[in-house]
């Protein structure tokens, strides 16, 4: 996309998916380990855990994707066609 | 008292801990560095007010979907669901895809090629400057308010769910919006906005995924809340979960509203209105980078709107079924927020109907997620605020100033006004936050709104677009008395609680069900003192219609190398995905 110029938006999108992945992520396996003493509904399913991961994965595809070189370099390709 | 401790005064639901406070930082810090990133790409105004038009379908798209996902969706929805049942889908499915395809496949050519940068501006080439003034002025006006009631859903959110001080949410959001809006104008707000839907998505899909989990599934949720309404004596209490087969009597379900008042109150009318004229939402498509990504913009947009009632209308169904107060264990009944809000409410510890998302977040989610849940709500409200300004500033500049007061503004004068007047879009917009804060119910008051505007400018858009014959005086006074019909209908029934009864047909209508009958009226008389003023007045020649008028337009072909590369086909799609959903849901 030419809008933004060798950032893409996809590219900001993957950096706040994995950012909060990440911090989601291990906030739950730091959960899992010390249960907290007062703890919210269905907290066995461990959902900080598996949907912390979904996002920090979906980030870093992202991220890597639409990574600021990678635009450049597919803008150069784009203008030399 | 030490000022950072004001903040955190008063009684709260959750209490954030330290990672749920970087998720939000986190969060303001990103979208204050995209309008600083993008400043440098506001220059002109094209790209300050259009986005440069090259936006591409999905971006285009997801923009066009997140201005409209704001908090008012969020919260005053999944509060509606609670009050209404999943009645409230209808402003999902009925109320939005029909009107989304139709803006794709048969409005958006007009707008498009007729490279309009505004809604009023489509008036001005069609009707002339009376119907934009009208227009441009009534848009203004509404929009502001929006915006202020976006800013007072998000200051209510940050009381109830975290008990931060209601004036502090209120500037420091509404700051945030102004500083990256002003920065990097359209193109900020919708790089903003698909960033927002992403967040939105990501903070609030847990809510129904765990909360199907907890209540057995759908037929379990369904089995439930029958269960619950019945030992509260609530009357029709299977309705909740139905979304047609109740609808062939007033009196057979909780919105007091009939198949007539949805189809063609809110289906043919609110839904057509504000899709396909509310510049809030039609700016977005506007800025795509060629028709065909015009057309299929609102198509994608479609696509995921079919699927917001899952983060919105399930999280009020689920908060009927499963919400109870931990220490009795007994069922938590939800109450309008005038009462939860008095000081006998709060002595009770009640909750209004709007809560019911933040209370099935607190029931759900712990640290981290808590943080992008909240990030989430925070988000909605920014992309609807955001887009509200962004609007607002575009319709001012060219509307009413370009228009009517300095036709020979610079391009760089306009930019300039453009940033302050988004700056100022947003102090008014501060200023009805706070008028926001007398209301009932939040949706009740801008479904008000939309049907006083909204549903008179489709029958003017409507039939400048697809009847030459309409005239320009004839649009301006059709536009001009639908919108003070409404306004009257509304006065009428607020002065004469009786008057529901000519109003809306019955007096077992609520607030929306009156909303749905009042715009319906109102559009139709526009409708009617258009064509009778038209046939009294001269038309303009056909040359001058080139481009705004169907017959006289030449609608650039397309070439699609295969049926998936076609608008049409993916229209169609969508049709028959919400067909199947009214089949399913019945």
């Amino acid at each position: 996309m030419k809008s933004g110029g060798h950032l893409s938006i996809w590219f900001f999108t993957g950096i706040c998916l994995g950012v909060n992945g990440f911090l989601i992520f291990v906030t739950g396996i730091y959960e899992t380990i010390h249960p907290p003493a007062n703890k919210v509904v269905l907290f066995d399913l461990h959902a900080n855990v598996w949907w912390g991961g979904i996002l920090l994965v979906i980030g870093i595809i992202y991220s890597l994707k639409f990574s600021p070189a990678r635009e450049r370099k597919r803008m150069q390709i784009e203008g030399k066609s | 008292m030490n000022p950072a401790l004001l903040l955190f005064s008063s009684s709260t639901l959750v209490h954030l801990s330290p990672v749920d406070l970087v998720i939000i930082v986190f969060y303001f810090a990103l979208v204050l560095s995209i309008g600083f990133y993008l400043k440098g790409q506001a220059n002109t105004g094209e790209d300050f007010f259009m986005a440069g038009r090259e936006m591409t379908a999905w971006v285009a798209g997801l923009a066009f979907l997140s201005a409209n996902l704001g908090s008012l969706e969020l919260m005053g929805w999944a509060g509606n669901s609670y009050k209404y049942g999943i009645l409230a889908a209808h402003w999902y499915w009925i109320g939005a895809i029909p009107s989304m395809l139709f803006l794709a496949l048969v409005m958006m050519p007009f707008y498009y090629v007729c490279k309009t940068h505004s809604v009023p501006g489509y008036l001005k080439l069609r009707f002339g400057p009376g119907a934009q003034a009208i227009s441009s002025i009534s848009f203004a006006f509404m929009t502001v308010l929006m915006s202020g009631i976006n800013m007072y859903a998000m200051a209510v959110v940050m009381k109830v769910v975290l008990g931060w001080n209601m004036h502090v949410s209120i500037w420091v959001s509404a700051l945030t919006v102004a500083a990256y809006v002003a920065l990097g104008g359209l193109r900020s707000a919708i790089f903003n906005e698909v960033l927002q839907f992403f967040l939105i998505w990501a903070g609030a899909l847990l809510i129904p995924i765990l909360g199907l989990i907890e209540a057995g599934g759908w037929a379990g949720l369904q089995a439930k809340i029958l269960h619950n309404l019945t030992d509260l004596n609530v009357a029709n209490p299977g309705s909740y979960t139905h979304l047609w087969s109740t609808l062939g009597h007033f009196n057979a379900n909780p919105m007091g509203i009939n198949w007539a008042g949805i189809v063609f109150g809110l289906g043919a009318v609110i839904a057509m209105g504000y899709w396909t004229t509310d510049f809030l939402v039609v700016q977005r498509v506007l800025a795509a980078k060629d028709l065909r990504s015009a057309e299929l913009a609102p198509i994608i947009g479609a696509a995921f709107k079919m699927m917001v009632p899952l983060i919105v209308i399930l999280p009020g169904l689920l908060g009927l079924a499963l919400l109870r107060d931990p220490s009795t264990g007994g069922l938590i009944r939800l109450v309008p927020a005038n009462i939860a809000w008095s000081d006998a409410g709060q002595a009770q510890g009640l909750h209004g109907y709007d809560e019911v998302l933040p209370l099935m977040l607190a029931r759900y989610c712990g640290p981290g997620l808590l943080g992008l849940g909240i990030t989430a709500l925070i988000a909605g409200f920014m992309s609807g605020m955001a887009g509200n300004v962004s609007a607002f500033t575009t319709v001012v500049i060219y509307d009413i100033y370009g228009a009517l007061i300095n036709k020979n503004a610079s391009d760089e004068k306009k930019v300039k006004l453009g940033r302050w007047w988004t700056i100022l879009g947003v102090v008014i917009s501060i200023g009805t936050a706070y008028l926001a804060a007398g209301a009932p119910s939040i949706m009740d008051y801008v479904q008000s709104l939309f049907s006083f505007f909204i549903a008179p400018l489709f029958g003017t858009v409507i039939l400048g677009m697809l009847w030459k014959r309409a005239t320009p005086a004839g649009g301006w006074t059709g536009l001009l008395a639908g919108t003070l019909s409404s306004i009257g209908m509304y006065t009428w029934v607020k002065l004469d609680a009786n008057a529901v009864r000519y109003v809306a047909l019955s007096m077992d209508a609520q607030d929306q069900a009156q909303n749905m009958f009042r715009a319906l009226w109102c559009c139709l008389i526009c409708i009617i003192v258009t064509v009778v003023v038209s046939y009294l007045t001269t038309p303009k020649p056909e040359s001058e219609l080139k481009d705004v008028v169907y017959g006289l337009t030449p609608i650039p072909k397309t070439e699609h190398k295969t049926i998936f590369h076609s608008p049409l086909f993916w229209g169609g799609v969508v049709f028959v995905i919400f067909v199947i959903l009214q089949i399913i849901f019945w």
